[in-house]
């Protein structure tokens, strides 16, 4: 079953008398995103195939691929993918790894599906420690069902079904999944990064490099969390998401490394 | 059952769960996954102990939902798979059937019938059957279905569902029930490594240079590709047919037939001795294969006989697909009974007979 | 100063401006023009990129390759 996909092309290799320094990675397609603008997914789409190309290892990794926004996410990972149930990529993910143990296994899920209807397929998968990578993009909305209240969203954050503002009283708080995971000893690596700049696209660069090392190493499942935006659920532009997530979202999902390895920098 | 690798040829008393399990592991699964749930632990259990010693790979999953989208990973990921539950867990699972029978992945799933609906009871039932056979959950789609009668076919219905599953690349499911489950029988068990593995190109194994990269999904957003899956889909529906499996009893001067299948067929074979020996000439049809079901048998028997009854435990579910494949020709009867009931050969003889006086009363 | 530049594609560029913000040099700016997708795209607007790939990392889309001048050649005493 083969997708179409309109080649659009057109990145230069070369400029006069200057070297390359920064391309679009090879084991991305070519097909432009159909994200909105300014949105999260694609950067950590590509961040997390960027890191593909340098291991080399496109011909090693496997993905799976969640429902919401990034479900056509298989369209633009140029690596084998699988199209998992809402809240079930990390089952999916298991089943994967568990037969093809040398391969390398990720789940790329967001809020809803991870914390929400998948909270124990999360938990479990975790807890088994199973030795995938789990990309968690947590931007406190339903993107794709066009912006509802997602687990993460902050008390008080205004969406389509919390239309006064998210209310403890009926919603409960907002989920830290992240947090809740580092209990589990089948957690290796717990981290959480954003990519609202040049320097927190670097540092996920980082974190994903070491979850594919350690799960090369066999040491069980490494969680990074993405603390994201969504423009067009938060009803805003991209430039004041950034605002948003720094004043807002980051207080309460704040970055940093959750659980480390022991002797890790 | 200190032994377990028997060879092929010799007998052996086992439960219909632990043949099942045996078979399972001799069919080289890659791997199982699943939960416990009564009347099939004995499945998980088995296998828990089994594997470790011998090959695969077997997980206790956290529940019917993650086991059936376990299944769905490793089927995609090319491996051979399988899973087991009963009535409340496969309906967990139809989520996942759904998606692996639109992306198109063989597996095999054993359901193990018990009384519904609800939590019901963990008495055996066939109250499964619709939903096995109609789909079950959302979307046009089928499973295979073969429905075992006995131990021995507990076994070899393995094989043969991952023949057909791999075939055709669609998921496979043996209803059976609570009582084949946990009887025991004699059973010859099929031979070890003689299924053979089949390619998957079309598996997530990691792209190399020189393929495209291989996706499973069971997203289709444009309609006109839905409906083009779809188009496959039921073409491959088509083609399966050829794959219809019967069983008939006495059946030659029969003009009276029983149609019955798994635990109820074993009791109408009894019914059909019961009636022979007052002189009624009733014969029996199984269906195998309950999807696909043998309809066009079913139709020709229609011109032979005078009347059929669909004996099922349920409150009468085959007897809608028996009364469309004889298409009026004869009247169709049921007795059933319900909810980990089951009914007995003298009770089916008793609604033949009542079914003949009323005839008689209506022609007097 | 080392001297770069950035060749961002036109035609799949959003205008999200988070290049633009992101840029230390304050060189990048929206075009006049609407792209076919219907967005006003992304160009450089002054001569003062050094390439230091901040655009590239923030861009949403992929859509900026990033060139620089070459070092000029190591000194000898750098080794080790």
């Amino acid at each position: 079953m083969s997708i179409e996909r309109p080649s659009n092309h057109d990145f230069p290799s070369e400029a006069e008398g200057m070297d390359l320094v920064y391309c679009r990675p090879e084991t991305l397609t070519d097909l432009p995103f159909h994200y909105c603008p300014g949105c999260s997914h694609s950067v950590v789409h590509r961040v997390l195939m960027e890191v593909v190309d340098e291991l080399n290892i496109q011909d090693k990794t496997i993905g799976v691929a969640p429902v919401g926004c990034s479900v056509f996410a298989y369209h633009y990972m140029n690596v084998d993918m699988q199209e998992a149930a809402h809240g079930r990529a990390t089952a999916v993910a298991t089943g994967i790894k568990r037969v093809l143990p040398d391969r390398f296994v990720f789940s790329y899920q967001g809020d809803g599906d991870l914390a929400a209807i998948g909270t124990a397929e999360t938990i479990h998968t975790v807890n088994r420690g199973e030795n995938i990578l789990m990309v968690f993009i947590n931007n406190g909305i339903y993107g794709m069902t066009g912006g509802q209240m997602a687990p993460t969203t902050l008390v008080g954050q205004v969406t389509t079904t919390s239309p006064y503002g998210r209310q403890v009283e009926f919603a409960g708080h907002p989920i830290k999944i992240a947090d809740m995971l580092t209990q589990l000893p089948g957690a290796y690596y717990v981290t959480r990064q954003a990519v609202h700049n040049p320097n927190g696209v670097r540092k996920l660069k980082k974190a994903l490099t070491k979850s594919f090392q350690y799960q090369k190493e066999g040491k069980g499942t490494c969680f990074v969390e993405v603390v994201s935006n969504c423009p067009s659920g938060w009803k805003m532009t991209p430039v004041e998401t950034v605002k948003y997530l720094e004043e807002q979202m980051f207080p309460l999902y704040p970055l940093g490394d959750l659980k480390k390895p022991d002797g890790a920098k | 059952m200190k032994e377990e690798k028997n060879k092929k040829g010799e007998a052996r008393l086992m439960k219909g769960n632990e043949a099942l399990a045996e078979a399972a592991i001799r069919a080289d699964i890659d791997a199982y996954f699943g939960y416990p749930i009564t009347p099939q632990s004995e499945i998980l259990e088995y296998l828990e102990r089994e594997i470790p010693k011998r090959h695969g790979l077997v997980i206790q999953a956290e529940s019917e939902v993650a086991s059936i989208n376990m299944i769905y990973g490793a089927a995609g990921a090319g491996a051979r798979v399988m899973t087991s539950s009963s009535s409340p867990g496969i309906s967990l699972m139809q989520e996942g059937l759904s998606y692996i029978a639109s992306a198109q992945l063989p597996c095999l799933v054993a359901n193990v019938v018990r009384g519904g609906p609800g939590l019901g009871t963990i008495q055996p039932s066939q109250g499964d059957y619709f939903q096995a056979v109609k789909g079950g959950g959302h979307g046009d789609y089928h499973l295979i279905v073969l429905a075992p009668a006995s131990v021995q076919e507990m076994a070899d219905f393995v094989f043969d569902g991952f023949r057909l599953a791999e075939k055709y690349r669609n998921p496979a499911m043996i209803l059976t029930d609570g009582a084949l489950g946990q009887m025991m029988e004699k059973v010859i068990l099929p031979e070890e490594g003689s299924l053979k593995k089949v390619e998957t190109p079309w598996a997530t194994t990691g792209k190399p240079a020189s393929r495209d990269h291989n996706i499973i999904t069971s997203l289709f957003i444009q309609p006109e590709k839905m409906e083009e899956v779809n188009h496959e889909l039921q073409e491959k529906y088509k083609k399966i047919q050829s794959e219809v499996r019967f069983e008939e009893i006495q059946i030659k001067d029969a003009e009276i037939v029983l149609v019955a299948f798994g635990l109820s067929s074993r009791i109408c074979q009894k019914t059909v001795d019961l009636a022979r020996e007052k002189g009624l000439k009733v014969g029996l049809l199984r269906p195998i294969t309950l999807y696909p079901f043998p309809f066009k048998r079913l139709n020709e028997l229609a011109e032979q006989v005078n009347f059929m009854m669909s004996v099922e435990m349920n409150a009468g579910q085959m007897v809608q697909d028996v009364k469309l494949a004889v298409e009026g020709k004869v009247p169709v009867y049921f007795k059933g009974r319900m909810g980990g009931m089951i009914p007995t050969p003298e009770d089916v003889l008793e609604e033949i007979e009542s079914v003949l006086d009323n005839e008689k009363v209506l022609q007097d | 100063m080392i001297k770069g530049t950035v060749k961002i594609d036109a035609k799949i560029c959003k205008g999200c401006e988070l290049c633009i913000i992101s840029c230390p040099q304050d060189g990048l700016g929206l075009a006049a023009q609407f792209n076919d997708k219907g967005y006003r795209y992304v160009e450089l607007i002054e001569d003062n990129c050094t390439g230091c790939v901040n655009c590239a990392l923030v861009c949403p889309e992929a859509a900026i390759t990033v060139f620089r001048q070459p070092k000029p050649a190591k000194k000898s005493v750098e080794k080790k």
